[in-house]
């Protein structure tokens, strides 16, 4: 090995420490637990078995999966399609303007999470002033129940995940080369048609970025469901602390967090391999 | 066909500064006409206005008869070749080319025709398949360039094309779009601040100034009849002379009488009057310089010096010479070879001579003109 690469090795080697340390091994931790019987007393008993994946299908998993799953795909493209304007809009404004526009978007951040979902629940509770409004307006009646459903899972999902999709568009926007959508605007495209094509296009590592940072952390939702849904719209991270805390069955538990590890996972591996190939063969050819 | 391009009366402000002042211009069909001027001079102002990038304040852009004022930039027929190129990074050289097709919604039969045509004209078919960052600069060049007249403008405009390019490819690319425009014979608006460019590649001229268009004309005309002392120090050097008109000299010939010369002559095709005061331009290389003094010729101007420096830069030699408290910059092709056959050096006492039509006056002066020029400050005319 020459210096150098000893070099970049050592930099990385406490990261790296740290990672495999507090979250490798603590993953596969929880993946073994999850071939282990569960002891009588809630804890983990001795031996190895596949028993609690035969549990892990029972009828009532997949409803719950595909409701994580459309909850957190619907909460990014919703993310996504409302920060991208944002990140726009924030890449041209002044050098003053900007700071003071992403101070503000970070600004919640202040406040703790559960407190501000609660501040969602207290808006949509029936007595709430959100509903109350809404009732005044004539929108609502006031039998609506705006809390416990999905779509206020939805709506507080949005409202918690938006500053992390607008960030990292943002950062791209801001290396975007503006003097691109003139071009485009040159060359025949109307106002849209440029951002769609150039703009786009442009903040694409952004959108990644902004999809990876939504889409994996809302899959593991757990509070915002717990406060603002009800039994209707449980998502897998409430299932996951049903087993735990109050069925102590830890081993199903572990089993549920693997599954939803993997269906995050899978994606990764398989954009990770495509894109590899894509560099083997040397980039894109003409369609 | 004269008046194809007309911009009749534009103005721009930003925030209450004057960018481009009331310019107006025609332009003929299949020209190269260049604006010139130091940066800061509002050339790319009115070139972002003609694309329809920026909205002028008052004004109208008329095309082949068409008003395209209020058009925005996708309707005109006009597209632009962008300072650094702006290439789209995410698509091919092939499908950069073929984007304003593509937007025109034609056939991928029709693209594939005109790109691979345009990629031709350019010499790029090769690369077709590589992506902006894997060309050099002078290939980016010519994608910008095929790219931008893919779509047949009636206009093109190239905003300074070559400014990020070294000097040699600068050279080569010169060529390379003259002879494009010969082949395409698409009407160039070239922007520019090096008067090099625009004087090799332009069928004419506007020089400009501080948001207004100081002189209209063929390279050759700015040059040898610059209407103001900035067209004068901007395009080449110059040499300038206060004077005053002390009588006339045959029909359209002036007396002048300068400070601390003796009387000069000058062709007056300003029609001044005895009295009025004049500034003359006179470029260092229509000065000739001799250690005898000349026989007097009717339009010959001659006065006595003494030679302060030279400047040997071998196609040419750079003398300042002073005459009596004025101190002239004067250029000599071979030098060497036009003189006598021992060279002149430093204190040495000279003879300077000019003809009367290469003095020329000017319309408009202003003192802080001199400082184009590349003599220094103090040493500037008195």
């Amino acid at each position: 090995m020459n210096q150098r690469k000893w070099r970049e090795w050592a930099i990385s080697l406490p990261s790296m420490g740290w990672l495999v340390f507090f979250f490798v091994l603590p993953t596969l931790l929880v993946c073994s637990i999850a071939f282990r019987p569960r002891s009588i007393n809630g804890g983990i008993g001795e031996g190895w078995t596949f028993g609690t994946w035969l549990d892990v299908l029972q009828p009532s998993y997949p409803l719950v999966v595909w409701r994580t799953l459309w909850l957190s795909a619907a909460t990014t493209v919703i993310c996504l399609l409302l920060a991208v304007p944002v990140a726009y809009w924030l890449a041209r404004l002044s050098r003053e303007a900007r700071n003071w526009m992403l101070l503000l978007i970070i600004l919640p951040f202040w406040t703790n999470f559960l407190i501000r979902v609660f501040a969602w629940w207290s808006l949509l509770h029936s007595e709430g002033w959100l509903k109350h409004t809404l009732v005044w307006m004539g929108v609502a009646s006031p039998d609506t129940q705006l809390l416990y459903n999905e779509w206020a899972v939805l709506l507080v999902l949005v409202y918690t995940y938006i500053p992390f999709a607008i960030l990292p568009l943002f950062a791209s926007a801001e290396k975007f080369d503006f003097g691109l959508l003139d071009a485009a605007r040159d060359l025949g495209a109307g106002k849209l048609r440029a951002f769609m094509s150039v703009f786009i296009p442009g903040i694409s590592q952004g959108m990644i970025t902004a999809f990876v940072v939504v889409f994996i952390p809302a899959l593991g939702s757990y509070a915002i469901p717990e406060i603002v849904g009800g039994p209707q719209s449980e998502m897998i991270g409430n299932k996951i602390a049903q087993k735990v805390f109050v069925d102590r069955n830890l081993p199903h538990a572990s089993a549920l967090a693997t599954l939803l590890a993997l269906v995050v996972l899978l994606p990764v591996i398989y954009s990770i391999i495509t894109q590899r190939k894509q560099k083997r063969t040397g980039g894109t050819k003409r369609q | 066909m004269d008046g194809f391009i007309e911009l009749r009366g534009i103005r721009k402000k930003f925030q209450g500064v004057p960018a481009v002042d009331d310019a107006s211009l025609t332009l003929k069909r299949g020209e190269v006409f260049s604006l010139l001027g130091p940066s800061g001079c509002g050339k790319t102002t009115l070139l972002r206005i003609l694309g329809g990038f920026e909205t002028p304040d008052a004004g109208r852009i008329i095309i082949d008869g068409q008003d395209i004022s209020d058009l925005p930039p996708n309707k005109r027929p006009i597209n632009t070749v962008f300072q650094n190129y702006a290439l789209f990074p995410h698509l091919s050289l092939w499908d950069n080319v073929g984007f304003g097709l593509k937007m025109a919604g034609k056939s991928r039969k029709v693209i594939d025709e005109e790109v691979e045509r345009m990629l031709e004209l350019v010499d790029l078919v090769d690369h077709a398949d590589k992506k902006p960052h894997q060309i050099s600069g002078g290939q980016k060049q010519r994608v910008a360039i095929a790219r931008a007249l893919i779509n047949k403008p009636q206009l093109l405009l190239l905003d300074e094309p070559l400014a990020a390019l070294d000097l040699k490819l600068r050279q080569r690319m010169l060529l390379e779009l003259d002879r494009i425009h010969d082949e395409v014979g698409i009407t160039f608006l070239y922007v520019t601040h090096d008067q090099g460019e625009a004087m090799s590649l332009s069928d004419r001229i506007a020089v400009m100034n501080h948001g207004k268009i100081e002189q209209i004309g063929r390279p050759v005309e700015v040059y040898e009849a610059p209407s103001s002392s900035f067209v004068a120090a901007f395009i080449g050097d110059t040499n300038f002379f206060k004077a005053h008109v002390s009588g006339t000299a045959g029909e359209d010939y002036s007396r002048l009488s300068i400070e601390g010369l003796p009387d000069v002559q000058a062709y007056n095709d300003k029609k001044l009057q005895p009295g009025q005061q004049v500034f003359l331009s006179i470029r260092p290389e229509k000065f000739r310089i001799n250690r005898e003094k000349p026989v007097d010729t009717e339009r010959y101007n001659t006065i006595h010096g003494k030679i302060l420096d030279i400047i040997y830069l071998g196609s040419n030699t750079k003398f300042r010479v002073e005459c009596d408290g004025h101190i002239l910059m004067i250029t000599q092709q071979h030098a060497r070879f036009m003189l006598d056959t021992t060279p002149l050096t430093w204190e040495e006492e000279v003879w300077v001579s000019w003809n009367a039509d290469d003095g020329y006056m000017l319309q408009r002066y202003e003192e802080a003109d001199t400082h184009l020029l590349n003599l220094t400050a103090e040493d500037a005319v008195p």
